[in-house]
Protein backbone atom coordinates (compact mmCIF):
# COMPACT_ATOMS: atom_id res chain seq x y z
CA UNK A 1 0.00 0.00 0.00
CA UNK A 2 2.78 2.41 0.85
CA UNK A 3 4.48 1.45 -2.38
CA UNK A 4 1.33 2.32 -4.30
CA UNK A 5 1.02 5.59 -2.42
CA UNK A 6 4.65 6.48 -3.10
CA UNK A 7 4.26 5.60 -6.77
CA UNK A 8 1.11 7.74 -7.15
CA UNK A 9 2.71 10.69 -5.39
CA UNK A 10 5.83 10.46 -7.54
CA UNK A 11 3.79 10.26 -10.72
CA UNK A 12 1.67 13.23 -9.70
CA UNK A 13 4.70 15.37 -9.03
CA UNK A 14 6.63 14.28 -12.10
CA UNK A 15 3.85 14.10 -14.66
CA UNK A 16 4.49 17.58 -15.90
CA UNK A 17 2.38 20.15 -14.07
CA UNK A 18 -0.37 17.90 -12.77
CA UNK A 19 0.68 18.77 -9.26
CA UNK A 20 0.43 22.54 -9.35
CA UNK A 21 -2.47 22.87 -11.77
CA UNK A 22 -5.22 22.56 -9.19
CA UNK A 23 -3.52 25.16 -7.06
CA UNK A 24 -3.15 27.55 -10.00
CA UNK A 25 -6.79 27.04 -10.87
CA UNK A 26 -7.80 27.84 -7.30
CA UNK A 27 -5.74 31.04 -7.48
CA UNK A 28 -7.23 32.14 -10.78
CA UNK A 29 -10.83 31.54 -9.69
CA UNK A 30 -10.23 33.59 -6.57
CA UNK A 31 -8.69 36.38 -8.62
CA UNK A 32 -11.57 36.37 -11.12
CA UNK A 33 -14.33 36.66 -8.52
CA UNK A 34 -13.66 40.32 -7.62
CA UNK A 35 -13.68 41.13 -11.35
CA UNK A 36 -17.13 39.59 -11.53
CA UNK A 37 -18.77 41.02 -8.43
CA UNK A 38 -16.85 44.28 -7.98
CA UNK A 39 -14.05 45.31 -5.63
CA UNK A 40 -16.09 46.48 -2.60
CA UNK A 41 -14.22 45.00 0.34
CA UNK A 42 -17.26 44.47 2.61
CA UNK A 43 -19.07 42.50 -0.11
CA UNK A 44 -15.95 40.41 -0.75
CA UNK A 45 -15.41 39.66 2.90
CA UNK A 46 -19.04 38.53 3.17
CA UNK A 47 -18.79 36.06 0.28
CA UNK A 48 -15.14 35.05 0.82
CA UNK A 49 -15.80 31.79 2.75
CA UNK A 50 -18.22 30.53 0.10
CA UNK A 51 -15.98 31.54 -2.80
CA UNK A 52 -12.93 29.89 -1.28
CA UNK A 53 -14.87 26.69 -0.65
CA UNK A 54 -16.30 26.71 -4.14
CA UNK A 55 -12.89 27.36 -5.68
CA UNK A 56 -11.31 24.52 -3.72
CA UNK A 57 -14.16 22.22 -4.75
CA UNK A 58 -13.79 23.04 -8.43
CA UNK A 59 -10.01 22.69 -8.31
CA UNK A 60 -10.53 19.26 -6.75
CA UNK A 61 -13.03 18.32 -9.44
CA UNK A 62 -10.77 19.34 -12.30
CA UNK A 63 -7.95 17.06 -11.23
CA UNK A 64 -10.22 14.02 -10.85
CA UNK A 65 -10.07 12.80 -14.43
CA UNK A 66 -6.33 12.20 -14.04
CA UNK A 67 -6.99 10.10 -10.96
CA UNK A 68 -7.75 6.82 -12.74
CA UNK A 69 -7.72 7.60 -16.48
CA UNK A 70 -3.94 7.28 -16.98
CA UNK A 71 -3.76 4.03 -15.01
CA UNK A 72 -6.75 2.78 -17.02
CA UNK A 73 -5.03 3.49 -20.30
CA UNK A 74 -1.72 1.80 -19.54
CA UNK A 75 -3.32 -1.19 -17.81
CA UNK A 76 -2.12 -0.49 -14.27
CA UNK A 77 -5.68 -0.78 -13.01
CA UNK A 78 -5.96 -4.33 -14.35
CA UNK A 79 -2.78 -5.21 -12.47
CA UNK A 80 -4.14 -3.62 -9.30
CA UNK A 81 -7.40 -5.52 -9.66
CA UNK A 82 -5.56 -8.85 -9.87
CA UNK A 83 -3.07 -8.05 -7.11
CA UNK A 84 -3.58 -9.43 -3.59
CA UNK A 85 -4.42 -5.92 -2.36
CA UNK A 86 -8.22 -5.49 -2.27
CA UNK A 87 -9.45 -3.00 -4.85
CA UNK A 88 -11.19 -1.06 -2.07
CA UNK A 89 -7.84 -0.50 -0.37
CA UNK A 90 -6.13 0.41 -3.64
CA UNK A 91 -8.79 3.02 -4.37
CA UNK A 92 -8.54 4.40 -0.84
CA UNK A 93 -4.81 4.82 -1.35
CA UNK A 94 -5.42 6.50 -4.69
CA UNK A 95 -7.91 8.86 -3.04
CA UNK A 96 -5.34 9.59 -0.33
CA UNK A 97 -2.70 10.34 -2.97
CA UNK A 98 -5.16 12.64 -4.73
CA UNK A 99 -5.86 14.41 -1.46
CA UNK A 100 -2.15 14.87 -0.67
CA UNK A 101 -1.40 16.26 -4.12
CA UNK A 102 -4.57 18.34 -4.54
CA UNK A 103 -6.54 18.77 -1.33
CA UNK A 104 -3.69 19.49 1.06
CA UNK A 105 -2.09 22.24 -1.09
CA UNK A 106 -5.52 23.84 -1.43
CA UNK A 107 -5.95 23.84 2.34
CA UNK A 108 -2.54 25.47 2.77
CA UNK A 109 -3.16 28.03 0.04
CA UNK A 110 -6.64 29.03 1.22
CA UNK A 111 -5.53 31.49 3.96
CA UNK A 112 -3.31 33.34 1.48
CA UNK A 113 -6.18 33.65 -0.95
CA UNK A 114 -8.38 34.68 1.96
CA UNK A 115 -6.29 37.84 2.17
CA UNK A 116 -7.14 38.62 -1.44
CA UNK A 117 -10.86 38.38 -0.65
CA UNK A 118 -10.59 40.34 2.60
CA UNK A 119 -11.67 37.41 4.77
CA UNK A 120 -12.37 38.58 8.36
CA UNK A 121 -9.55 37.71 10.75
CA UNK A 122 -11.75 35.39 12.85
CA UNK A 123 -12.46 33.24 9.80
CA UNK A 124 -8.96 31.98 8.91
CA UNK A 125 -8.73 29.22 11.49
CA UNK A 126 -12.23 27.91 10.76
CA UNK A 127 -11.67 28.09 7.00
CA UNK A 128 -8.51 25.99 7.22
CA UNK A 129 -10.10 23.58 9.65
CA UNK A 130 -13.23 23.13 7.51
CA UNK A 131 -11.17 22.58 4.36
CA UNK A 132 -8.91 20.16 6.21
CA UNK A 133 -11.93 18.13 7.26
CA UNK A 134 -13.87 18.51 4.02
CA UNK A 135 -11.35 18.02 1.21
CA UNK A 136 -10.73 14.32 2.04
CA UNK A 137 -14.46 13.76 1.47
CA UNK A 138 -14.17 15.57 -1.87
CA UNK A 139 -11.30 13.29 -2.93
CA UNK A 140 -13.08 10.10 -1.88
CA UNK A 141 -16.39 11.05 -3.54
CA UNK A 142 -14.44 12.12 -6.60
CA UNK A 143 -12.75 8.72 -6.76
CA UNK A 144 -16.21 7.19 -7.00
CA UNK A 145 -17.07 9.51 -9.90
CA UNK A 146 -13.79 8.66 -11.62
CA UNK A 147 -14.41 4.93 -11.15
CA UNK A 148 -17.89 5.27 -12.67
CA UNK A 149 -16.76 7.14 -15.76
CA UNK A 150 -13.31 5.66 -16.34
CA UNK A 151 -14.54 3.58 -19.28
CA UNK A 152 -16.27 6.49 -20.99
CA UNK A 153 -14.31 8.31 -23.64
CA UNK A 154 -14.04 11.99 -22.80
CA UNK A 155 -15.95 11.38 -19.60
CA UNK A 156 -14.80 14.61 -17.95
CA UNK A 157 -18.03 16.54 -18.41
CA UNK A 158 -20.15 13.53 -17.51
CA UNK A 159 -18.11 13.09 -14.35
CA UNK A 160 -18.75 16.69 -13.34
CA UNK A 161 -22.46 16.15 -13.79
CA UNK A 162 -22.31 13.03 -11.62
CA UNK A 163 -19.92 14.26 -8.94
CA UNK A 164 -21.12 17.82 -8.33
CA UNK A 165 -24.55 16.84 -6.93
CA UNK A 166 -22.74 14.43 -4.59
CA UNK A 167 -20.62 17.35 -3.36
CA UNK A 168 -23.67 19.31 -2.17
CA UNK A 169 -23.76 18.21 1.49
CA UNK A 170 -20.00 18.60 1.95
CA UNK A 171 -20.07 22.05 0.39
CA UNK A 172 -23.04 23.19 2.45
CA UNK A 173 -21.57 22.18 5.79
CA UNK A 174 -18.01 23.17 4.92
CA UNK A 175 -18.94 26.63 3.69
CA UNK A 176 -21.29 27.03 6.65
CA UNK A 177 -18.42 26.37 9.08
CA UNK A 178 -16.24 28.95 7.33
CA UNK A 179 -19.07 31.50 7.12
CA UNK A 180 -20.09 31.12 10.74
CA UNK A 181 -16.48 31.29 11.82
CA UNK A 182 -15.96 34.47 9.81
CA UNK A 183 -19.09 36.17 11.20
CA UNK A 184 -18.43 35.15 14.79
CA UNK A 185 -21.30 32.67 15.09
CA UNK A 186 -20.88 29.26 16.66
CA UNK A 187 -19.55 26.90 13.96
CA UNK A 188 -19.44 23.70 16.04
CA UNK A 189 -22.68 22.09 14.75
CA UNK A 190 -21.83 22.27 11.02
CA UNK A 191 -18.26 21.30 11.90
CA UNK A 192 -19.48 18.10 13.52
CA UNK A 193 -21.75 17.44 10.54
CA UNK A 194 -18.84 17.98 8.15
CA UNK A 195 -16.61 15.66 10.15
CA UNK A 196 -19.42 13.09 10.19
CA UNK A 197 -19.84 13.26 6.42
CA UNK A 198 -16.10 12.92 5.85
CA UNK A 199 -15.76 9.98 8.21
CA UNK A 200 -18.80 8.21 6.77
CA UNK A 201 -17.74 8.81 3.21
CA UNK A 202 -14.17 7.63 3.81
CA UNK A 203 -15.53 4.47 5.43
CA UNK A 204 -18.18 3.57 2.85
CA UNK A 205 -17.39 5.15 -0.51
CA UNK A 206 -14.34 2.96 -1.38
CA UNK A 207 -16.72 -0.01 -1.55
CA UNK A 208 -18.97 1.77 -4.04
CA UNK A 209 -15.95 2.95 -6.04
CA UNK A 210 -14.48 -0.55 -6.14
CA UNK A 211 -17.84 -2.00 -7.21
CA UNK A 212 -18.05 0.51 -10.06
CA UNK A 213 -14.44 -0.06 -11.10
CA UNK A 214 -14.91 -3.85 -11.11
CA UNK A 215 -17.83 -3.44 -13.49
CA UNK A 216 -15.68 -1.28 -15.74
CA UNK A 217 -12.76 -3.71 -15.66
CA UNK A 218 -14.96 -6.68 -16.48
CA UNK B 1 -27.85 -11.15 -24.36
CA UNK B 2 -30.10 -13.28 -22.23
CA UNK B 3 -33.37 -11.61 -23.13
CA UNK B 4 -34.88 -14.73 -24.70
CA UNK B 5 -36.98 -17.30 -22.86
CA UNK B 6 -35.01 -19.45 -20.53
CA UNK B 7 -36.55 -22.85 -21.09
CA UNK B 8 -33.65 -24.90 -19.77
CA UNK B 9 -33.94 -23.86 -16.12
CA UNK B 10 -35.01 -26.87 -14.06
CA UNK B 11 -37.00 -24.97 -11.45
CA UNK B 12 -39.31 -22.30 -12.83
CA UNK B 13 -39.84 -19.37 -10.48
CA UNK B 14 -43.44 -18.76 -9.57
CA UNK B 15 -45.44 -15.82 -8.30
CA UNK B 16 -44.01 -12.32 -8.44
CA UNK B 17 -40.52 -13.27 -9.58
CA UNK B 18 -41.81 -15.17 -12.61
CA UNK B 19 -42.42 -11.76 -14.20
CA UNK B 20 -38.66 -11.33 -14.35
CA UNK B 21 -39.05 -13.42 -17.49
CA UNK B 22 -39.40 -10.81 -20.24
CA UNK B 23 -41.95 -12.88 -22.14
CA UNK B 24 -44.21 -13.24 -19.13
CA UNK B 25 -43.70 -9.60 -18.28
CA UNK B 26 -44.66 -8.50 -21.77
CA UNK B 27 -47.68 -10.77 -21.75
CA UNK B 28 -48.97 -9.36 -18.49
CA UNK B 29 -48.16 -5.74 -19.25
CA UNK B 30 -49.89 -5.94 -22.61
CA UNK B 31 -53.00 -7.35 -21.00
CA UNK B 32 -53.22 -4.71 -18.27
CA UNK B 33 -51.88 -1.71 -20.19
CA UNK B 34 -55.15 -0.66 -21.89
CA UNK B 35 -56.95 -0.76 -18.55
CA UNK B 36 -54.21 1.25 -16.84
CA UNK B 37 -54.18 3.85 -19.61
CA UNK B 38 -57.97 4.15 -19.41
CA UNK B 39 -58.04 4.40 -15.62
CA UNK B 40 -55.25 7.00 -15.67
CA UNK B 41 -57.09 9.08 -18.25
CA UNK B 42 -60.40 8.83 -16.40
CA UNK B 43 -59.00 9.78 -13.01
CA UNK B 44 -56.89 12.61 -14.44
CA UNK B 45 -59.83 14.06 -16.38
CA UNK B 46 -62.23 13.68 -13.47
CA UNK B 47 -59.75 14.93 -10.89
CA UNK B 48 -58.52 17.92 -12.86
CA UNK B 49 -62.00 19.05 -14.02
CA UNK B 50 -63.38 18.56 -10.53
CA UNK B 51 -60.45 20.45 -9.07
CA UNK B 52 -60.36 23.25 -11.63
CA UNK B 53 -64.08 23.99 -12.04
CA UNK B 54 -66.01 22.59 -9.09
CA UNK B 55 -64.02 23.68 -6.07
CA UNK B 56 -64.26 27.09 -4.42
CA UNK B 57 -61.33 29.49 -4.40
CA UNK B 58 -59.42 29.52 -1.14
CA UNK B 59 -59.53 32.74 0.89
CA UNK B 60 -55.90 33.77 0.76
CA UNK B 61 -54.91 32.19 -2.52
CA UNK B 62 -57.88 32.94 -4.77
CA UNK B 63 -57.74 30.87 -7.93
CA UNK B 64 -54.00 30.13 -7.70
CA UNK B 65 -54.81 27.33 -5.29
CA UNK B 66 -55.92 25.21 -8.25
CA UNK B 67 -52.38 24.56 -9.35
CA UNK B 68 -52.16 22.28 -6.33
CA UNK B 69 -53.85 19.58 -8.44
CA UNK B 70 -50.80 19.42 -10.69
CA UNK B 71 -48.12 20.45 -8.24
CA UNK B 72 -48.66 18.05 -5.34
CA UNK B 73 -49.13 14.85 -7.41
CA UNK B 74 -46.13 15.60 -9.63
CA UNK B 75 -43.96 16.41 -6.63
CA UNK B 76 -44.98 13.18 -4.93
CA UNK B 77 -44.27 11.21 -8.07
CA UNK B 78 -40.88 12.87 -8.53
CA UNK B 79 -39.76 11.34 -5.24
CA UNK B 80 -41.62 8.05 -5.63
CA UNK B 81 -40.15 7.43 -9.07
CA UNK B 82 -36.66 7.72 -7.61
CA UNK B 83 -37.61 5.28 -4.84
CA UNK B 84 -38.95 2.89 -7.47
CA UNK B 85 -35.68 3.22 -9.42
CA UNK B 86 -33.79 2.48 -6.22
CA UNK B 87 -35.81 -0.70 -5.63
CA UNK B 88 -35.46 -1.92 -9.22
CA UNK B 89 -31.74 -1.13 -9.18
CA UNK B 90 -31.35 -3.22 -6.05
CA UNK B 91 -33.29 -6.08 -7.64
CA UNK B 92 -31.00 -5.88 -10.68
CA UNK B 93 -27.84 -5.88 -8.57
CA UNK B 94 -28.99 -8.75 -6.37
CA UNK B 95 -31.05 -10.98 -8.67
CA UNK B 96 -29.79 -9.92 -12.13
CA UNK B 97 -33.25 -9.60 -13.70
CA UNK B 98 -32.94 -7.61 -16.89
CA UNK B 99 -36.54 -6.44 -16.75
CA UNK B 100 -35.78 -4.74 -13.47
CA UNK B 101 -32.83 -2.78 -14.85
CA UNK B 102 -34.85 -1.80 -17.91
CA UNK B 103 -37.73 -0.64 -15.74
CA UNK B 104 -35.35 1.65 -13.86
CA UNK B 105 -34.06 2.99 -17.16
CA UNK B 106 -37.62 3.49 -18.40
CA UNK B 107 -38.69 5.30 -15.25
CA UNK B 108 -35.91 7.91 -15.15
CA UNK B 109 -37.17 10.22 -17.94
CA UNK B 110 -40.67 10.08 -16.44
CA UNK B 111 -39.22 11.07 -13.10
CA UNK B 112 -37.27 13.96 -14.53
CA UNK B 113 -40.41 15.29 -16.23
CA UNK B 114 -42.36 14.98 -12.98
CA UNK B 115 -39.63 16.93 -11.16
CA UNK B 116 -39.73 19.58 -13.87
CA UNK B 117 -43.53 19.85 -13.65
CA UNK B 118 -43.30 20.21 -9.88
CA UNK B 119 -40.62 22.91 -10.17
CA UNK B 120 -42.47 24.83 -12.91
CA UNK B 121 -45.90 24.73 -11.29
CA UNK B 122 -44.26 25.73 -8.04
CA UNK B 123 -42.65 28.72 -9.75
CA UNK B 124 -45.93 29.71 -11.41
CA UNK B 125 -47.67 29.50 -8.03
CA UNK B 126 -44.85 31.27 -6.23
CA UNK B 127 -44.84 34.30 -8.52
CA UNK B 128 -48.26 35.72 -7.40
CA UNK B 129 -48.11 34.26 -3.87
CA UNK B 130 -44.52 34.82 -2.74
CA UNK B 131 -43.80 37.56 -5.25
CA UNK B 132 -40.92 35.60 -6.73
CA UNK B 133 -40.42 32.78 -9.21
CA UNK B 134 -37.73 31.17 -7.15
CA UNK B 135 -36.62 31.21 -3.54
CA UNK B 136 -33.89 29.14 -1.95
CA UNK B 137 -36.39 27.49 0.28
CA UNK B 138 -35.26 24.03 1.50
CA UNK B 139 -38.01 22.19 -0.38
CA UNK B 140 -37.40 23.98 -3.65
CA UNK B 141 -33.67 23.54 -3.35
CA UNK B 142 -33.87 19.83 -2.63
CA UNK B 143 -36.09 19.37 -5.68
CA UNK B 144 -33.56 21.15 -7.81
CA UNK B 145 -30.87 18.82 -6.47
CA UNK B 146 -33.12 15.82 -7.18
CA UNK B 147 -33.46 17.13 -10.73
CA UNK B 148 -29.65 17.18 -11.06
CA UNK B 149 -29.46 13.61 -9.78
CA UNK B 150 -31.96 12.51 -12.42
CA UNK B 151 -29.93 14.26 -15.13
CA UNK B 152 -26.71 12.57 -14.03
CA UNK B 153 -28.41 9.17 -13.90
CA UNK B 154 -29.85 9.52 -17.42
CA UNK B 155 -26.55 10.88 -18.77
CA UNK B 156 -24.71 7.85 -17.42
CA UNK B 157 -27.18 5.49 -19.12
CA UNK B 158 -26.65 7.34 -22.38
CA UNK B 159 -22.86 7.42 -22.14
CA UNK B 160 -22.15 3.70 -21.79
CA UNK B 161 -22.60 1.43 -24.76
CA UNK B 162 -22.61 -2.04 -23.25
CA UNK B 163 -26.12 -2.48 -21.77
CA UNK B 164 -25.12 -4.68 -18.83
CA UNK B 165 -22.25 -2.40 -17.81
CA UNK B 166 -24.58 0.58 -18.07
CA UNK B 167 -27.20 -1.17 -15.93
CA UNK B 168 -24.59 -2.04 -13.28
CA UNK B 169 -23.04 1.40 -13.12
CA UNK B 170 -26.34 3.28 -13.07
CA UNK B 171 -27.59 0.98 -10.33
CA UNK B 172 -24.54 1.73 -8.19
CA UNK B 173 -25.01 5.43 -8.93
CA UNK B 174 -28.68 5.17 -7.96
CA UNK B 175 -27.80 3.61 -4.59
CA UNK B 176 -25.08 6.14 -3.81
CA UNK B 177 -27.22 8.97 -5.17
CA UNK B 178 -30.12 8.00 -2.91
CA UNK B 179 -27.94 8.26 0.17
CA UNK B 180 -26.61 11.62 -0.95
CA UNK B 181 -30.06 12.90 -1.94
CA UNK B 182 -31.32 12.26 1.59
CA UNK B 183 -28.14 13.77 3.00
CA UNK B 184 -28.60 16.85 0.80
CA UNK B 185 -32.20 17.19 1.96
CA UNK B 186 -31.10 17.53 5.56
CA UNK B 187 -28.07 19.64 4.69
CA UNK B 188 -30.28 22.04 2.76
CA UNK B 189 -32.72 22.24 5.65
CA UNK B 190 -29.87 23.14 7.93
CA UNK B 191 -28.35 25.57 5.48
CA UNK B 192 -31.44 27.66 5.00
CA UNK B 193 -32.29 27.79 8.68
CA UNK B 194 -28.80 29.14 9.10
CA UNK B 195 -29.66 31.96 6.70
CA UNK B 196 -33.00 33.18 7.95
CA UNK B 197 -34.53 31.73 11.06
CA UNK B 198 -38.00 30.30 10.59
CA UNK B 199 -38.66 31.26 6.99
CA UNK B 200 -42.25 32.33 6.53
CA UNK B 201 -42.25 31.14 2.93
CA UNK B 202 -42.88 27.45 3.37
CA UNK B 203 -46.41 27.24 4.65
CA UNK B 204 -47.41 23.66 5.20
CA UNK B 205 -49.92 22.89 2.52
CA UNK B 206 -51.24 19.69 4.00
CA UNK B 207 -52.57 21.38 7.08
CA UNK B 208 -54.47 24.00 5.16
CA UNK B 209 -56.23 21.69 2.81
CA UNK B 210 -59.92 21.30 3.54
CA UNK B 211 -61.99 18.36 2.37
CA UNK B 212 -63.32 20.26 -0.65
CA UNK B 213 -59.81 20.34 -2.04
CA UNK B 214 -58.69 17.06 -0.55
CA UNK B 215 -60.86 14.63 -2.51
CA UNK B 216 -60.19 15.95 -6.02
CA UNK B 217 -56.52 16.06 -5.02
CA UNK B 218 -56.65 12.38 -4.10
CA UNK B 219 -58.19 11.58 -7.49
CA UNK B 220 -55.43 13.56 -9.20
CA UNK B 221 -52.74 11.73 -7.24
CA UNK B 222 -54.28 8.41 -8.24
CA UNK B 223 -54.31 9.64 -11.84
CA UNK B 224 -50.61 10.53 -11.73
CA UNK B 225 -49.70 7.17 -10.18
CA UNK B 226 -51.65 5.32 -12.86
CA UNK B 227 -50.17 7.47 -15.59
CA UNK B 228 -46.69 6.69 -14.30
CA UNK B 229 -47.50 2.99 -14.13
CA UNK B 230 -48.78 3.01 -17.70
CA UNK B 231 -45.76 4.95 -18.98
CA UNK B 232 -43.27 2.68 -17.22
CA UNK B 233 -44.93 -0.53 -18.40
CA UNK B 234 -45.08 0.85 -21.91
CA UNK B 235 -41.51 2.11 -21.95
CA UNK B 236 -40.14 -1.05 -20.35
CA UNK B 237 -41.88 -3.06 -23.06
CA UNK B 238 -40.26 -0.84 -25.67
CA UNK B 239 -36.83 -1.34 -24.12
CA UNK B 240 -37.29 -5.11 -24.02
CA UNK B 241 -38.29 -5.18 -27.68
CA UNK B 242 -35.39 -2.90 -28.57
CA UNK B 243 -32.97 -5.30 -26.94
CA UNK B 244 -34.56 -8.26 -28.62
CA UNK B 245 -34.27 -6.56 -32.00
CA UNK B 246 -30.61 -5.90 -31.37
CA UNK B 247 -30.05 -9.51 -30.36
CA UNK B 248 -31.77 -10.72 -33.53
CA UNK B 249 -29.73 -8.35 -35.66
CA UNK B 250 -26.53 -9.53 -34.01
CA UNK B 251 -27.54 -13.14 -34.64
CA UNK B 252 -28.28 -12.43 -38.29
CA UNK B 253 -25.01 -10.63 -38.75
CA UNK B 254 -23.21 -13.66 -37.42
CA UNK B 255 -24.84 -16.13 -39.82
Amino acid sequence: MTALLRRDLKLAIRAGGGFGLGLAFFLIVTVLVPFGVGPQSELLSRIAPGILWLGALLACLLSLDRLLALDWEDGTLDLLATSPLPLEAALSVKALAHWITTGLPLVLAAPVLGILLNLPAAGYGWLVLSLLLGTPALSVIGTFGAALTVGVKRGGLLMSLLVLPLYVPTLIFGAEVARRGATGMDPVTPLLMLAGISAGVIAIMPFASAAALRVNLR
Amino acid sequence: MSMTEDTATPKRPSGFWSYANPVKFLGLSERVLPAVWALAAISLVVGLIWGFFFTPNADKFESTVKIIYLHVPSAMMAINVWVMMLVTSLIWLIRRHHVSALAAKAAAPVGVVMTLIALCTGAIWGQPMWGTWWAWDPRLTSFLILFLFYLGYIALWEAIEDPDTAADLTSVLCLVGSVFAVLSRYAVNFWNQGLHQGASLSLDKEENVADVFYFPLLVCIAGFVLLFLALVLYRTGTEIRLRRTRALQAREARL
